[in-house]
């Protein structure tokens, strides 16, 4: 079976399908929450679900499911928690690792945080919080927060981690110290374009079978680095927009990523209003514009977490706007139907086969 | 002393569905105090009022006997025998 987790602005709602043409769906699941971040770890005997949900009167908490959503749990002490001087705001990543019992959240305000019983108890990464960079970190508009986590598939001791505005930061020894990773990615809005840090990145992205080939969408510019992170070069040539949040790989093909544009920091939308998702076959080198199916005057925007794959073959594609349709293709992006329509505002989608 | 807690709908999951906790607390106790003890009973309805930092969660409202507590000392508010501590997530939200 396919299940298609969909967060949005005020719940969860889950659907599923065994055709990935016919989906079925359910929610909202811990309605009147804001889901922006979801896990879906389809490794275990039965699959479990990671759900960060944030209630604006009751706040943030993590809850897990091990039966599709029919039942949750969520223990009574706070899964996340600042030991002293902030208080958790969202939590904006569930990231799984080589481990099932390891799990990471990034979190606002800027944090990284690490479970090692499967997302039941996390612990703050402390070389990352108490980095003489943070008090420097910036708020975009969405809030200060570490938005991507990218654990290494091959060794534990490595970690990116990205984050609006503050850049990308990488560990070598599981945390413990932390060096700023921004060469080449611009800050247009800052004196300097080029620092060491506080560049506005909105998603990093990389395959799991190429772990030092990552790719990246900032806030104006698109990039690839081929070493790690240790310096990044443009691939926006090709799209329309260098603007945009979403950046995803293809599941089984390292060099194919896909990507929302949208036409400008003070534009908002898709080009001429037209939804398209791009496809890059090469690493970046040629782009490609995917559109059977997607509809023009479609005025609305693709939020950073807001499109995903899933593990099957084809590769299927997701997608899900702030106007609360969520479109899905089952052929790589070839063609497109709409799954789901009239929700709240669409903040992250999470794919996978159970 | 004994005070009355009233708990709003949402969170009575986190109380066994009691709408109403009566709590016995020693004399000149704190609304804070209140909340630390029912941490203890609750701790998953304390962390829908408090954060990590025992902050009272913004939108969340505290009424002793009627007056909103951050019109009185917040969660330093003094209790007094019998007083009604009622719950009420506020207007927020669209």
């Amino acid at each position: 079976m396919h299940l298609l987790a969909i967060g949005t602005r005020k719940g969860l709602w889950l659907a599923t399908s065994e055709d990935r043409k016919s989906w079925s769906l359910s929610g909202p699941h811990h309605a009147m929450t804001e889901v922006y971040a979801i896990a879906i770890d389809a490794r275990r005997d039965r699959p479990k679900l990671l759900v960060g949900t944030s209630s604006s009167h009751f706040g943030p908490t993590v809850v897990t499911s091990d039966d599709l959503g029919a039942t949750w749990d969520e223990p009574d002490h706070a899964p996340i928690a600042f030991p002293e001087d902030a208080s958790l705001e969202r939590v904006w990543q569930l990231a799984l690792t080589p481990d099932p019992e390891v799990v990471y959240a990034g979190t606002q305000p800027s944090a990284l945080f690490r479970s090692e019983d499967g997302g039941r108890t996390f612990s703050l990464v402390e070389g990352l919080w108490k980095h003489p960079h943070r008090e420097q970190w910036g708020a975009g508009f969405g809030g200060q927060a570490i938005h991507t986590v990218l654990p290494d598939p091959d060794d534990p001791q490595r970690l990116t981690v990205a984050m609006s505005t503050g850049g990308v930061y990488r560990t070598f020894d599981g945390g413990a110290s932390w060096e700023a990773s921004n060469t080449g990615i611009k800050a247009y809005f800052l004196p300097d374009p080029y620092p060491e840090f506080g560049q506005c990145v909105h998603k990093v992205s990389r395959h799991p079978s190429r772990p030092e080939r990552l790719f990246l969408q900032n806030h104006h510019g698109v990039y690839r680095s081929d070493d790690s992170g240790e310096t990044w070069t443009s691939i926006a040539d090709g799209l329309p927009a260098d603007f945009g949040f979403a950046m995803v790989n293809h599941p089984h093909k390292p060099d194919v990523i896909y990507n929302f544009p949208l036409a400008a920091d003070g534009d908002r939308f898709p080009p001429e209003g037209k939804c398209a998702v791009y496809r890059s076959p090469d690493a970046g080198a040629s782009w490609e514009a995917l559109r059977n199916g997607l509809p023009d005057g479609f005025w609305t925007a693709v939020m950073r977490d807001a499109m995903c794959t899933d593990t099957a073959t084809p590769a299927g594609v997701y997608f899900g706007s702030r106007s609360g349709e969520v479109y899905g293709s089952a052929d790589e992006g070839e063609s497109w139907q709409k799954i789901a329509e009239h929700l709240p505002d669409v903040v992250c989608v999470r794919a996978a086969e159970v | 002393m004994r005070v009355l807690v009233l708990i709003p709908g949402p969170l009575r999951q986190t109380t066994g569905n009691q709408a109403k906790l009566e709590i016995d607390l020693p004399e000149s106790a704190t609304l804070g105090a209140l909340l630390d003890h029912l941490a203890t009973r609750y701790p998953l309805l304390d962390r829908r009022l408090r954060d990590e930092r025992a902050d009272l969660r913004r939108y969340v409202n505290f009424y002793v006997d009627g007056e909103e507590c951050r019109r009185l000392s917040g969660s330093d508010t003094e209790l007094t025998p019998n007083t009604e501590v009622q719950i009420l997530p506020s207007v927020a939200g669209g």
